[in-house]
């Protein structure tokens, strides 16, 4: 890629993405090739999800990404009947949070899975998805 | 360096659709707590305007507001924490006063929420969270309080009903508000009825019932240092203690999801700066923004132990003549949700509870009194401690 090109593939991050650059722009890469992905400080060890490219806690931005993997304890979610302008077409649709207990991953729950079929503590795994309209995310699937 | 002390307080009535320009609006929260301080807008030293600035079509709104209302040449500035922006005001207010700067200070909290289509707003509300990482799942603000519904829910028990509880005590109070933009009375049978537009989902476990309602409106309050209050030979409304605290907006940067850590900080502050502690509160206004977060503040501020608010609205023990009488003004479900002038109006309900002037809904002889004003889904939290 050229300097004077646009880095701005955040922009396929979910229904409506509101972002287009970031220094983590490689998380896209990474949802193409079906990867959920946090980075890691590679001075203090610690884990960041969302991924993020600096480290607060020895202001480091040295970093390296890990894989977002096996299965982790829901910790809440809520079904949404009203939506924001733009996600109308995915209405109603399920947000939630998983503890993976060195990080936590929030998200939707994949909309095969109904609400009566979740338990709060239950074992979910992340996948990554194509939205419909052609974007990416990811969502909770059970393990 | 003295004590800072308040000495008047005014609030508009909360409506929808204020039919006037903010500045208009703002006169009439500022008349009358000026009315009340007995003061002229030469004696205020300087002016903090607060709102949440993603409803508001003035850029930089504290210009135009402070001239409106007679405060210029005085310094004026604009201050954002969401829908604590005003109890944050109050405490910058403090602290231009305890440093002696200032002497005499006004905070005036507005927000005009039908300043914007309805269309924007729903926009806006999409931009609510990180807008990285968590708008773009199409979160919104009663989805992010459901989930903390849920988990309390699931680790105490709590029940729909036990929400409801707080429902029909904050309209029993709104409907003797005159100032409240929802005056009716809401019954248990009415929440509990499918067919009822009150019962219809919004964000599971939350349904209409739980959240309150827009509405439009300002606060206003004057604060003055001891000696000013000495040399006016008032006898002000003391500003005990002012704790704020913070913390992650994302939600995988926070540990708890049954309770609110910036109000457990920002309320650990407050006591230990008013030297007190949870029991000796005779007077609370909670920020409940949604029937969760009021039996959340009951445990956060030490009302109750975690997991057993929901007993306390269960016993009435929060009704006026309760243990702890909480949101006798209706609180934010009833009196409704101006944003930025919230906490200053939460602040005009407490003084005037202290000085023994809130009419049908005074509490017994209150001597300290405690506000919760949050911002956000628990991103900010201010607890403001007034006493006689
Ligand atoms: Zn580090």
């Amino acid at each position: 890629m050229s300097n004077k090109e646009i880095d701005d593939r955040f922009k396929k991050f979910g229904t409506v993405s509101f972002t287009s650059q970031s220094k983590i722009n490689d998380f896209i890469d990474y949802l193409e090739q079906g990867k959920v992905t946090g980075t890691k400080c590679k001075d203090c060890g610690l884990k960041f999800f969302p991924p993020r490219a600096d480290c607060f806690n020895c202001l480091s931005s040295n970093i390296e990404w890990f894989d977002v993997s096996g299965a982790g304890k829901l910790l809440s979610f809520s079904k949404l009947q009203f939506g924001p302008i733009g996600f109308e077409n995915d209405l109603p649709y399920i947000i939630a949070l998983l503890d993976f207990s060195d990080y936590k991953v929030f998200g939707r729950i994949s909309d095969k899975i109904s609400e009566d079929d979740l338990q709060v503590g239950m074992d979910m795994k992340v996948v990554t998805n194509e939205l419909p309209n052609g974007q990416l995310n990811y969502v909770f699937e059970k393990a | 360096m003295g004590n800072v002390g308040i000495i008047g307080v005014g609030q508009s009535a909360f409506v929808r659709g204020y039919p006037g320009s903010i500045k208009e609006m703002a006169f009439e929260g500022f008349q009358e707590a000026m009315q009340d301080a007995n003061l002229s807008s030469e004696d205020i030293e300087a002016s903090i305007v607060c709102s949440a600035p993603e409803y508001d079509k003035q850029r930089s709104p504290a210009g135009v507001i402070s001239e409106y209302l007679g405060l210029i040449p005085q310094p004026t500035c604009y201050l954002e924490t969401l829908c604590s922006s005003s109890s944050m005001g109050v405490r910058m207010g403090y602290s231009l006063i305890k440093s002696g700067l200032h002497d005499v200070v006004a905070v005036l909290g507005f927000q005009k929420m039908s300043e914007i289509s309805s269309a924007e707003s729903q926009e806006r509300m999409g931009r609510g969270a990180d807008i990285q990482w968590e708008s773009p799942f199409g979160t919104m603000m009663p989805a992010y309080y459901a989930m903390y519904a849920r988990a309390h829910m699931d680790k105490y028990g709590t029940t729909p009903e036990d929400l409801a509880n707080i429902r029909v005590k904050a309209s029993s109070y709104g409907q003797i508000n005159e100032k409240a933009v929802y005056q009716k009375a809401v019954t248990m049978d009415k929440l509990s009825d499918p067919e009822s537009k009150m019962a219809g989902p919004v964000a599971s476990p939350l349904r209409v019932g739980d959240c309150c309602p827009n509405a439009d409106g300002t606060s206003c309050i004057i604060m003055v240092s001891e000696e000013k209050a000495k040399a006016l030979s008032r006898k002000p409304i003391w500003v005990m203690g002012v704790g704020a605290a913070s913390t992650a907006v994302n939600l995988p940067g926070r540990d708890l999801f049954t309770g609110l850590t910036v109000a457990q900080n920002a309320a650990s502050e407050a006591y230990k700066m008013a030297g007190i502690s949870s029991k000796n509160i005779d007077v609370a206004e909670v920020h409940d923004c949604f029937t969760i977060a009021e039996i959340m503040a009951y445990e956060d501020l030490g009302f109750a132990e975690p997991g057993k608010g929901p007993e306390l609205i269960r016993n009435k023990e929060t009704y006026k003549d309760g243990q702890i009488p909480v949101n006798i003004d209706g609180g934010l479900l009833s009196k409704g949700h101006p944003i930025g002038a919230t906490g200053g109006s939460q602040i005009r309900t407490i003084v005037q509870q202290l000085r023994g002037e809130a009419g049908g809904m005074q509490v017994k002889d209150p001597q300290i009194g405690l506000v919760h004003n949050i911002g956000g889904v628990g991103l900010y939290g201010n607890v403001t401690i007034l006493g006689r």
